[in-house]
């Protein structure tokens, strides 16, 4: 392993207005690594996920992403962005396109593969998340799971380096959760470097290095999944724990 | 036995109703929809029948069917009349290729267009202007039409290329019109002596193709980030939306020649179809920002995430989408520009209603068959709006088929 954090964090702050979402968090994600982030509604996880591929600009602090620090330079922006895939919550598939031109497009217009390139790697992931037969669908005609698969397929075309997982299943009904996330295990046990954001703590103890528990902007408590679930420090970990491992 | 013959009846299909249960559930579903029925369906048989006497029996023609030339092309010279038919017959072949290759709508105006030549072509009466080698030149097109159904049903032709001939045939089409000084085979033609549907259809689709793109450039000038981009763009929206079209016309036929030395003067119909664009650019304008509003951010912003540029981003992911959520708006908007040329008659342009008011005027006779002259010329504006509209739901349930997201 690189000695060299692949994302480094170092007092992050940001605004909404008057409104302080994120109050100086640090975290160093090492190549390879699994991170879980979790914690109430409101608690600022996806606004601190979407500034490391600046979606939301931070306004005081560092990230720096493989090497390359988040600036107002477009072209390091986009360069990151390149390196960096997304999954949301609400999948956001593009309506207008196929499965196949959802998957192939950034690859195409962005990395400038040959059409026949993209197309190919674009069925190999689409075998990966188990729904080849759906190449020629819209959108609109596939299953919330099936959605969310496409999601990660279109978000790993770009054979990005790391991963970012923003409450990937919480849109999902109960049934179409476990699909998504045996994809996103497979990712996990490939050697992906992952940032998830989310409450499944099955997915968390199979295969997260570390786990991240926001409150108010901030970090309250990190560990292994087995620290933090045997043995959690502080009270509002228990609370939080204790309220949604009772279902 | 009982049990099987039950589930028989259920699993089959409903059947289609009946006429006379159409009849009923539509006519006399209810004690008030009977009494509406019996009280309007003899008014409404009355009426038709009146309008069927009138057009067949009292009404006179002649003024409608004495000068077909002159409803079509106008003053056109009638010793080159040949270039007219020269980019008929392209737009006739088109159609034949494109009904051959995407089918649908196309097939039903081809074959309705094909049909009326036909008809005219041989019609079984004398007339000055349907000479042998006119009805000749007409059934010829029927041929054509024909082939290229043909060619476009058995040869894969790319559909850009199809567009692209599209786009190419009234840009020839005009050139070919106007002619060359120089040139002693297509001499040059005034744009004073063109009239008729020619002008009309000039005008309406010039309009079209060129104000779309100017519309969508200035939906997003308004939406700009730069204040002298977005300032620009929202005074010359409100202004032109502010102001009769009629207004515009005069603007640009006579206070433009005011400002611009004689030897520029740009030509008559030019200034209309730069009127005429600026116009519908304004309209469209607002019509697509509506669509960009529409577009969700989370489309913007997984396009982002995957390292796509403000432009790709717009081009592939918001544009699409934008323009399919305000397509039925879009071309309530054409329908409306095409209806609109006709007041180009004001600044002394002849496009189809010009021809027919001078055809009234032309004669005191005429003036007394006014009432068959518009009444024919209301009805072709009707005809060609309703295609568009047609055309128009085609391309969107097509697209809705993909849009239940
Ligand atoms: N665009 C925004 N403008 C203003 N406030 C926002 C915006 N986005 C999020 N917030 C606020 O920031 C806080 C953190 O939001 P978020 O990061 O979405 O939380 P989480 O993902 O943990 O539920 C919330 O209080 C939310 O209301
Ligand atoms: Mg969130």
């Amino acid at each position: 392993m690189n000695n060299e954090p692949i994302i480094k964090c170092r007092g992050v702050h940001k605004w909404y207005g008057d409104f302080h979402a994120i109050k100086g968090v640090d975290i160093d994600v090492y190549e390879g690594e699994v991170i879980v982030i979790f914690g109430p509604s409101g608690s600022g996880k996806s606004t601190f996920i979407r500034t490391i591929n600046r979606l939301e600009e931070h306004q005081q602090g560092t990230i720096i992403v493989d090497g390359t620090e988040l600036s107002h330079d477009v072209r390091n922006i986009e360069k990151i962005r390149t390196e960096t895939g997304m999954v949301f919550q609400q999948f956001n598939l593009f309506p207008h396109l196929t499965v196949m031109q959802n998957i192939t497009l950034a690859p195409i217009w962005v990395r400038n593969w040959p059409r026949v390139k993209a197309e190919a790697k674009a069925m190999e992931l689409l075998e990966m998340v188990g729904i080849p037969e759906q190449a020629q669908k819209f959108p609109g005609n596939l299953s919330g799971g099936q959605q969310q698969r496409v999601a990660i397929a279109r978000a790993l075309a770009m054979e990005p380096k790391i991963m970012l997982f923003d409450e990937p299943t919480s849109a999902l009904d109960p049934e179409m959760i476990k699909e998504v996330l045996d994809a996103m295990i497979d990712l996990a046990k490939s050697g992906m470097t992952m940032i998830v954001v989310t409450h499944e703590m099955g997915f968390a103890r199979e295969v997260a290095d570390r786990m991240y528990f926001f409150d108010e902007g901030k970090i309250i408590e990190t560990g292994t999944p087995d620290e933090i679930y045997r043995n959690p420090q502080e009270d509002r970990t228990k609370l939080f724990l204790s309220q949604i491992l009772q279902h | 036995m009982a049990s099987s013959e039950l589930e028989q009846e259920e699993i089959r299909p409903p059947q289609p109703p009946g006429f006379l249960q159409w009849i009923r559930e539509n006519l006399f579903s209810s004690i008030f929809n009977s009494v509406l029925t019996v009280v309007l369906l003899p008014v409404v048989v009355f009426i038709i029948y009146q309008v069927l006497v009138w057009v067949l029996f009292q009404a006179n023609w002649k003024a409608v069917t004495q000068f077909p030339l002159l409803y079509t092309v106008g003053q056109y010279p009638r010793d080159q009349l040949w270039r007219v038919g020269f980019i008929f017959s392209g737009m006739i072949l088109m159609l034949g290729i494109s009904w051959g290759r995407w089918g649908g709508l196309l097939r039903s105006i081809t074959l309705a267009a094909g049909g009326l030549l036909l008809v005219v072509a041989i019609l079984p009466v004398q007339h000055a202007e349907l000479t042998l080698n006119m009805r000749l030149y007409l059934v010829s097109n029927i041929a054509l039409a024909l082939v290229g159904y043909l060619i476009g049903k058995k040869i894969p032709i790319k559909s850009y290329l199809i567009f692209a001939a599209w786009f190419l045939i009234p840009i020839i089409g005009v050139i070919l019109l106007a002619g060359f000084e120089s040139s002693t085979l297509i001499p040059p033609v005034q744009t004073t002596q063109w009239g008729g549907l020619l002008v009309t259809f000039l005008l309406a689709a010039g309009g079209i193709v060129l104000s779309f793109p100017l519309g969508v450039a200035l939906a997003f000038g308004r939406r700009s980030s730069l204040p002298v981009v977005s300032a620009f763009s929202t005074v010359f929206i409100e202004v032109i939306r502010g102001v009769p079209l009629v207004t515009i016309l005069f603007m640009f036929s006579i206070i433009l020649a005011l400002f611009l030395p004689a030897e520029s003067r740009i030509d008559r119909l030019v200034r209309a179809l730069m009127a005429v664009t600026v116009f519908s650019a304004a309209y469209s304008a607002e019509n697509v920002r509506g669509g960009l509003q529409s577009v969700p951010l989370g489309q913007i912003e997984a396009a982002k995430a995957l390292g796509m540029s403000n432009f790709k981003t717009t081009i592939f992911i918001v544009l699409p989408q934008a323009l399919r959520a305000v397509l039925p708006a879009i071309v309530g908007q054409f329908i409306s520009l095409f209806k609109d040329t006709t007041l180009v008659v004001i600044i002394g342009i002849n496009d189809f209603l010009g021809i027919g008011r001078s055809i009234i005027n032309s004669d005191p006779e005429f003036v007394q068959l006014r009432t068959e002259v518009y009444l024919f010329m209301a009805l072709v504006y009707w005809i060609f709006s309703y295609l568009m509209s047609l055309a128009s739901r085609r391309i969107e349930s097509a697209m809705g088929v993909e849009s239940n997201l």
